[in-house]
């Protein structure tokens, strides 16, 4: 393989506002327009923006996780996509969606961009759902469910002498007490592990289930310095994937965020923080490993997955985070994952910076 | 406000997907209690196989057949097992690397207990009795003891042919759901268990919204104040039905028209009854008929009044 260097971007962009509800179990009162509206208005006014004004609107969600077949477009309804907004949509988390619209401000074709995700996962049986994303030939038949093909790669991490379950009790007790400091968390403050879900993964170990939804704003150049005091500068993002089939890939890795995380520029300077898009407390294992993370950097300072998890949004999540520290002067330098696909597959590392004025 | 309104909802499909060359011979492969792999240019097995390889991309098509035991390479204890998964009883999902390949299967392991299941451990296919050419042809995996050791390691050579090969499999997906349509939709649907027609209107464009959904689309804010519009309405536009859809016990022609109630920013969709179909007409007056039982209007019907101005509804076309 040739090793190519980074394309110079030709423009900065940054994230300069982000928004999220408040994630809960379930959200049955609201339909997911309802749910997500209030995101979208906070993060506008947060930049003192009217979607009219904003040049490209990008969203990511999956409809099978309520079963409303094409949901997102009823979630446009509450941009107020007329007079006709240039507008687009992934089927994945909407840390996919801002990349998109990363590249669109790069381009030069916008100089701002909405991004938002949402994720309604109460009406289903997330588990189940999820298994439909799985290769239909030879994996969803059988119906694995996400929970068991992460305790599948759990079990190869502590067989590889990675982790153990005490280990494991750590990562869920950290996070979810950092979580006690986020108001949009689902599940603050430690707890017991309690029972094994798929052993060698008991309840703490698991993200909980829930309903949520986020939105971030990105800027060009000048026109970030003009909506945000202290912009997050994205300094590099790059996604990458692995094999579907979980057994020609090193479950104790992740040689795609690894490489993603170089694409981005990451192992350039250090970070002091990272957000990781580790549903499950071995998967953070695996993501230390892959990106190199030493005790000095603040994992996760948000309470991560473990806390909140609106799938579709939980890792657009990991970049408001990670920009929403930049924001206030906690960070300087923050890398953002998100995640998608069984077991870490597919992985996006981002580099954010403050600039120090 | 009325309670937020929920309802069983299930969604229900059968995939019917064809298989190339690879996967057919190795679905058919397992119907015939053979397992079959493929190897790739460097030499490597891969089970289950695949078209192309992983990291060359690659076409492969050299199947070799390989060994029926294999060993666990993780696993992982379901104490639970869920509706559709391939054991009802406690079981392991595994993966195994049977002997003569380089990668493993995902599949299940029948076992007494945790305790009975390790990295490493022998296991041997137990195979399903009815066997349809699909990857639950292997019912599970059982242990095999640890003295049957990888023995015959090497993946013998296979054509891949045999009698009547599996082309392609119909996979049913059930999931099910709890719908909830939302505050907006629960006002409407509680509005329409009266017999009232609920649109609500955009307090920045003033449009009224039937049937609402909680957000204007054209100012993207929500829509909270309720208005009672209808229940009269005129045609704005209509279009005669004359194929019969299955299942519809409505006798062709008809004519499914455009339907603005009077007070609405917008027209609804509505059949209309009570009037031979090639009398229908732009501006016809029309109201809603109920049947004893229906939670919506069954159809409209002519009021009787004059046509409506064209002028009066050309916006809502």
């Amino acid at each position: 393989m040739t090793t190519r260097t980074r394309p110079q971007a030709r423009r900065d962009v940054a994230i300069v506002a982000f928004a999220q509800t408040r994630h809960v179990r379930d959200s049955a009162a609201l339909s997911e327009v309802e749910m997500l509206m209030p995101v979208l208005h906070e993060v506008l006014d947060q930049v003192g923006l009217t979607a009219g004004e904003i040049g490209f609107t990008c969203s990511g969600s999956c409809d099978y996780l309520a079963g409303r077949a094409f949901s997102f477009t009823m979630a446009l309804d509450g941009v107020g996509a007329w007079p006709p907004i240039s507008e687009s949509h992934v089927e994945t988390d909407g840390a996919w969606a801002l990349y998109e619209a990363w590249v669109k401000l790069l381009t030069g074709e916008a100089d701002t961009a909405l991004v938002y995700s949402y994720g309604k996962s109460s009406p289903g049986r997330l588990r189940d759902v999820l298994t439909r994303q799985l290769d239909p030939y030879y994996l969803a038949p059988l119906w694995p469910d996400s929970v068991a093909l992460a305790a599948l790669q759990a079990q190869a991490l502590i067989d590889a002498g990675d982790t153990d379950e005490a280990a494991l009790a750590a990562v869920a007790g950290r996070n979810r007490t950092a979580a006690v400091a986020n108001p949009y968390a689902q599940e603050p403050g430690d707890r017991p592990q309690g029972e094994y879900v798929v052993r060698p993964l008991r309840r703490g170990d698991c993200p909980p289930v829930g309903d949520g939804a986020a939105a971030v704003v990105l800027a060009a150049g000048d026109t970030a310095r003009r909506l945000c005091e202290r912009p997050a500068w994205i300094r590099g993002m790059d996604h990458r994937i692995e094999a579907h089939a979980l057994g020609v890939r090193d479950l104790t890795d992740s040689p795609s965020t690894r490489l993603a995380a170089e694409r981005a520029g990451a192992f350039e300077a250090p970070v002091d923080t990272a957000e990781l898009h580790a549903p499950f407390t071995s998967q953070e294992v695996v993501l230390r490993k892959a990106l190199g993370l030493g005790d000095d950097v603040a994992v996760n300072p948000s309470g991560g997955p473990l806390a909140a998890n609106p799938v579709m949004a939980a890792g657009l999540i990991r970049l408001g985070e990670a920009a929403a520290r930049i924001h206030r002067g906690a960070s300087r330098r923050a890398l953002a994952h998100a995640t998608s696909g069984p077991c870490l597959q597919q992985n996006l590392v981002a580099v954010l910076e403050g600039e120090d004025r | 406000m009325p309670e937020p309104l929920t309802a069983s909802l299930v969604v229900e499909f059968p995939f019917t997907r064809s298989l190339g060359p690879v996967q057919s011979a190795f679905l058919t492969g397992l119907r015939e209690r053979t397992v079959l792999g493929v190897r790739t240019g460097d030499g490597r097995v891969l089970v289950p196989p695949v078209e192309y390889d992983p990291v060359t991309a690659q076409e492969l098509r050299d199947l070799v057949e390989v060994g029926t035991t294999g060993t666990v390479t993780t696993w992982a204890w379901n104490p639970s097992p869920r509706p559709q998964q391939p054991m009802s009883t406690p079981f392991a999902w595994v993966l195994v690397r049977l002997d003569g390949a380089d990668t493993a299967l995902l599949h299940v392991l029948d076992a007494p207990g945790p305790e009975a299941v390790r990295t490493g451990m022998r296991v041997r296919v137990r195979w399903a009795e009815r066997r349809t050419g699909a990857v639950t042809d292997i019912a599970c995996f059982e242990p095999a003891g640890d003295g049957t050791a990888a023995a015959a390691a090497r993946a013998a050579a296979h054509t891949g042919a045999f009698t009547e090969p599996v082309t392609g499999i119909t996979v049913p997906a059930r999931l099910e759901y709890t719908y909830a349509p939302g505050r907006a939709q629960s006002r409407y649907l509680a509005g329409l268990a009266e017999r009232r027609t609920l649109g609500e209107r955009c307090p920045s464009c003033r449009k009224v919204y039937v049937p609402p959904r909680g957000a204007c689309p054209t100012c993207g804010v929500a829509t909270e104040e309720q208005v009672e519009v209808g229940p009269r309405g005129t045609v704005t536009t209509y279009c005669i039905v004359n194929i019969k859809a299955k299942g519809l016990d409505i006798e062709v022609p008809y004519v499914y028209a455009h339907i603005a109630l009077d007070g609405a920013g917008l027209a609804l969709h509505g059949r209309i009854g009570g009037i031979p179909y090639d009398q229908v007409r732009m501006g016809l007056r029309v109201e809603p008929v109920w049947t004893s039982d229906g939670r919506y209007p069954d159809h409209y019907r002519p009021t009787g009044e004059p046509d409506a101005d064209y002028d009066t509804y050309k916006e809502l076309l």
